[in-house]
């Protein structure tokens, strides 16, 4: 047990830490690599507490696929080698005030949130679902959200499709003069398409419509 | 006491799995060149040991000596990391692996779920190596080892999907076990198939090694690397390579079991079935290496995303329909 909440603070200190790296971190593409450390040591307190298949879906989800997004964004910008002027400029920036209402906005909600267990003790007492803990997370998780919760599953899913068009629908455009491959007809040319036989006549020259 | 001598029994198991992977890894090295070699009708490496066995053991031990190089303009911290991230993840994932019934070191509900992870988050080591160097042959092939890693993880996974749907667990045993009767090899073929396209991809291999191609991008980003440095990145990478072949093996040629169950083939242990098919998967690997010629990186990207992932997303919806239909679905 005393050995259980040692490893529980050392990943809760790393998380903490590594989440107040990420914002005062210069470096951008430090800041994402703490970013990474810190799901990690999230995804490593959910399988603590048992929740197996949380911790796995972080770690796939956010660590295996959007973080590695993140820095390719990140160096793909190539802010990556310039420090981050922010902190050090001594003029007035234009982002404070904006910056300063996010935060003052997440900062109380916050305190709503964290506000709530004190002023409704009851809430922490209620749940949702009945649990049945004889099946393993996995098969638990699966049998409530798809039966039970299956309306909000969908419903999520749509949005996330419409997240998806939206952002591809915004990102294209069509170029102009781009050779495009097409395999159907470069396998279905043969030699009569490719090549044609002609008699030139001595200083005349041959017209090629091209 | 009791603890400790548990923390030192653990220990003790760790290292029993892991110099046999070591080991190995240093054999299949000299295996691929001496599969390639053939293919093209040379010796391959011959010299050191029987065989030329003890090959890279040679060369590993030249580049323990050799000077480590630290480019000045790098970033030192992410540039030395890099390596051993590479390394690690290559070396962690082999801790679910089920060698037989038993031998298993951790046998975890999410073992899948755990390798696709592990996996997945091998593409650090090459990204930050790259960005590290701070150099532009390294950063282009750390860039398409970034796109391309993620492209073919998401068939992978789908393809997981497929074989999950007929097992009804996430445990790695669970999976070999369901295998009793029928490998999953004949009713997924062609998710087979296309698995093992995509661990090529997934492990840099040819024809899919753009991230290191010789011709454009020097060594890609190994460039800036030397010495011992390099050779962790050049073991994690063949460890990388076993251990798709290992998941392989267990998601369709039945992990240890014996291909058929009667006589002469039940009494070979379990884990000389696993390491058996785990070679018959590699020499592929090996072949394919001797013969087939590098992609384009467009090309690489569209058979990833237009022919793969759609394929493997119909193979889904038919796998379950099937069990559906004969009410074949596992866990009812």
């Amino acid at each position: 047990m005393i050995a259980h909440a040692i490893v529980f603070y050392i990943f809760s200190l790393i998380a903490i830490v590594s989440a107040i790296m990420v914002t005062v971190s210069k470096n951008t593409v430090n800041s994402v690599f703490f970013l990474i450390l810190d799901f990690i040591s999230i995804s490593c307190l959910f399988i603590m507490i048992g929740a197996e298949f949380l911790g796995m879906i972080m770690l796939i989800v956010y660590v295996g696929a959007v973080a590695v997004l993140f820095l390719f964004v990140v160096m793909m910008l190539n802010v990556a080698q310039q420090k981050n002027e922010w902190f050090n400029s001594s003029g007035r920036s234009s982002h404070i005030p904006v910056g300063l209402l996010v935060s003052i906005i997440i900062f109380f909600e916050l305190i709503i949130v964290i506000g709530g267990w004190k002023y409704k003790p009851e809430l922490l007492d209620s749940i949702a679902i009945e649990i049945n803990t004889d099946l393993t997370n996995t098969q638990s998780l699966g049998s409530v959200i798809y039966t039970d919760y299956i309306h909000l599953f969908q419903l999520s899913g749509m949005v996330l499709l419409v997240a998806m068009i939206g952002a591809i629908v915004l990102t294209f455009r069509q170029r102009s003069g781009v050779k495009r491959q097409s395999y159907f007809k470069q396998i279905s040319r043969d030699r009569k398409d490719g090549i044609e036989l002609v008699d030139v006549e001595n200083n005349k020259g041959v017209k090629i419509d091209a | 006491m009791a603890e400790l001598f548990i923390f030192f029994e653990q220990i003790y198991r760790i290292l029993f799995l892991l110099i046999p992977v070591l080991v190995s890894v240093a054999m299949i090295v000299w295996l691929d060149r001496r599969v390639w070699a053939f293919v093209q009708k040379r010796r391959g490496p011959n010299v050191v040991g029987p065989f030329g066995l003890f090959q890279t053991l040679a060369d590993a031990l030249k580049y323990i000596f050799k000077e480590i190089i630290i480019p000045a303009s790098s970033n030192k911290v992410i540039f030395i990391l890099a390596p051993i991230v590479t390394m690690t993840l290559a070396l962690i994932a082999w801790a679910v692996i089920p060698f037989s019934e038993t031998f298993v070191l951790a046998d975890i509900n999410v073992g899948i779920l755990y390798l696709f992870a592990v996996s997945s988050l091998g593409v650090y080591g090459i990204i930050m190596g790259g960005w590290a160097s701070n150099s532009k042959y390294p950063f282009l092939g750390a860039i398409r080892s970034a796109a391309q890693m993620v492209s073919y993880e998401v068939s992978i996974g789908v393809i997981i999907i497929n074989v999950l749907l007929c097992v009804g667990s996430l445990n790695l045993s669970d999976i070999v076990l369901a295998q009793k009767d029928l490998w999953f090899v004949i009713p997924l073929f062609p998710m087979f198939i296309i698995f093992f396209i995509s661990a090529l991809a997934e492990t840099n291999r040819p024809p899919f090694d753009l991230p290191e191609a010789e011709a454009e991008l020097v060594a890609g980003y190994q460039t800036e690397y030397s010495g011992m440095m390099y050779a962790m990145f050049w073991l994690g990478e063949y460890a990388n390579i076993l251990l798709m072949c290992a998941m392989g093996s267990i998601l369709f040629l039945g992990g240890w079991l014996s291909p058929i169950d009667l006589f002469p083939f039940n009494v070979i242990p379990a884990p000389i079935w696993l390491i058996l098919k785990i070679l018959f998967l590699f020499i592929l690997f090996a072949l394919i290496k001797a013969i087939v010629p590098r992609y384009r990186y467009d090309q690489l990207m569209k058979l990833g995303w237009k022919i793969f992932l759609p394929f493997s997303l119909i193979y889904v919806v038919l796998t379950a329909s099937f069990l559906m239909y004969f009410d074949l679905l596992p866990g009812n």
